[in-house]
């Protein structure tokens, strides 16, 4: 049988169809919360950095450490160290948050360094407060560096999210466990498509995203290309 | 479950033998060694030449992006259907993640000379081959082994994901723990995986700081004196 009328088959049972968008949903789900926590840790960590700057260098050093554990070595780590079950989808729900923010805390740092001084003082002299000057004016200013630290981190996790289902808990992973197991290269193929395709999809939308929240960088130079060091 | 990990690896049966730790480190280092060599080989020359030459850069990145959006997990399973044999289909599997990174730094290392530089050593007269090898090669050192550096990480990581298709190496005793629910093994095995990625990488960022060459180094101290 050739490898399309197997995937043929495969894609023809009502059955497959069901269990496929079961696991698209899932891996959306443990692939994008990450995001937004990851994010949210990352901003914390560039607030952190900003108002007591010798935390940085640790900030630093913590994140590169975190980011160099493999990913199945933390997914296993995780339910030791926090008390879940081994099965437990919070574990990898955590550890891509850790991948996530680690991977964006040198950029947040180094976007917030990269206000201009004179932006922040227009706006302490207008009366902002350290919090509303940092998430009113400097955060902002932040997003385009940010976001393309987002994109990366994104597609990123949306490949990491597979490697959960050697522990049970996998999204589109479970069909390479389940492929591997009964000798079928269809679910593989159709797994590796799709997290392709759900890669690309989010990076669009995270792209589209970015143009919203940076409404300043828009009228100046309506089909601005994506400068160099954007691309992710 | 620190004093079973601690038991486990207080245990002599666990440092020696086929199954012992030195002799899995060595398996799961020789997997990455073999992967990087190969890898090496395809993606420096390819590398090298985009950077040059400045053609054919939308392809390299575009490949790049999409290798990374590439599940490990799926990439590995799939050469082994292909392959039918652990070992082979692990280190294709391996090359396939590891050559994206390094040919994405060389990339970007050769492309990030400055433009002046390379003029100048058209200037003094070198040659196509000189000024690549002499000029650009040597500048771009340090971003060609910060590809490595990520690339190697990747290995490291997806040799222990591979032991699900039977590689052998430290993802063995995630693998093998996780069959039989012996917690204390998979969290020695994510110790040791966790501890060799962080070795070598720092092993990497000493040689990355070691190959900036000297002329490089003193510009760039003139320059940040000159912004001070």
């Amino acid at each position: 049988m050739s490898i399309t009328d197997e995937l043929a088959t495969y894609l023809g049972s009502a059955n497959t169809r069901a269990q496929l968008w079961a696991a698209l949903a899932e891996h959306c789900y443990l692939a994008l919360l990450p995001i937004l926590l990851g994010v949210v840790l990352a901003v914390g960590a560039g607030w952190l950095g900003r108002t007591w700057p010798p935390v940085r260098g640790t900030l630093a050093v913590a994140a590169n450490l975190v980011y160099t554990i493999p990913s199945l070595a933390l997914f296993v780590v995780i339910p030791g160290v926090i008390g879940t079950t081994i099965l437990d989808s919070v574990n990898v729900v955590i550890a891509l948050s850790l991948y996530t923010a680690a991977l964006l805390v040198r950029p947040m740092l180094d976007a917030l360094d990269a206000v201009p001084q004179a932006v922040t003082a227009s706006a302490t002299a207008m009366g902002y407060r350290p919090a509303r000057r940092f998430f009113g004016v400097e955060l902002p200013l932040a997003v385009p560096v940010l976001a393309a630290g987002v994109r990366v981190a994104a597609v990123s996790n949306i490949s990491l999210v597979s490697v959960g289902a050697l522990i049970g808990v996998g999204g589109l992973g479970r069909l390479f466990t389940d492929g591997f197991q009964r000798e079928y290269y269809a679910p593989i193929v159709v797994g590796v498509v799709l997290t392709l395709l759900l890669a690309l999809v989010v990076d669009l939308l995270l792209v589209l995203l970015r143009r919203v929240l940076t409404p300043w960088q828009r009228p100046a130079s309506p089909n601005r290309p994506v400068a160099a060091g954007e691309a992710a | 479950m620190i004093a079973e990990t601690l038991a486990w690896l207080g245990d002599p049966a666990n440092w020696s033998g086929p199954g012992g730790v030195p002799a899995r480190v060595l398996e799961h280092v020789g997997y990455v060694a073999l992967a990087l060599a190969i890898a090496l080989v395809i993606a420096v020359p390819v590398g090298l030449l985009v950077g040059h030459t400045g053609k054919g850069a939308v392809l390299l990145v575009g490949a790049g992006n999409i290798v990374r959006a590439l599940p490990t997990l799926g990439v590995v399973t799939l050469f082994f259907l292909l392959l039918a044999e652990s070992t082979p289909a692990a280190v294709v599997g391996l090359v396939v993640l590891a050559v994206p990174p390094i040919m994405a730094g060389t990339y970007a290392g050769v492309q990030a000379v400055d433009p002046h530089v390379v003029d100048a050593a058209s200037g003094v007269g070198m040659r196509g081959m000189q000024r690549l090898w002499q000029v650009e090669v040597p500048i771009a050192l340090p971003m060609v082994l910060g590809g490595v550096r990520n690339a190697v990480l990747q290995l490291v990581a997806t040799a222990a994901v591979a032991a699900y298709v039977g590689l052998g190496g430290l993802g063995r005793y995630l693998m093998d723990g996780l069959a039989i629910l012996d917690y204390a093994e998979v969290v020695a095995g994510a110790l040791f995986t966790a501890a060799l990625a962080v070795v070598l990488d720092l092993l990497l960022a000493g040689l990355q700081r070691t190959v900036v060459p000297r002329g490089v180094r003193l510009a760039e101290l003139a320059t940040s004196k000159g912004a001070a």
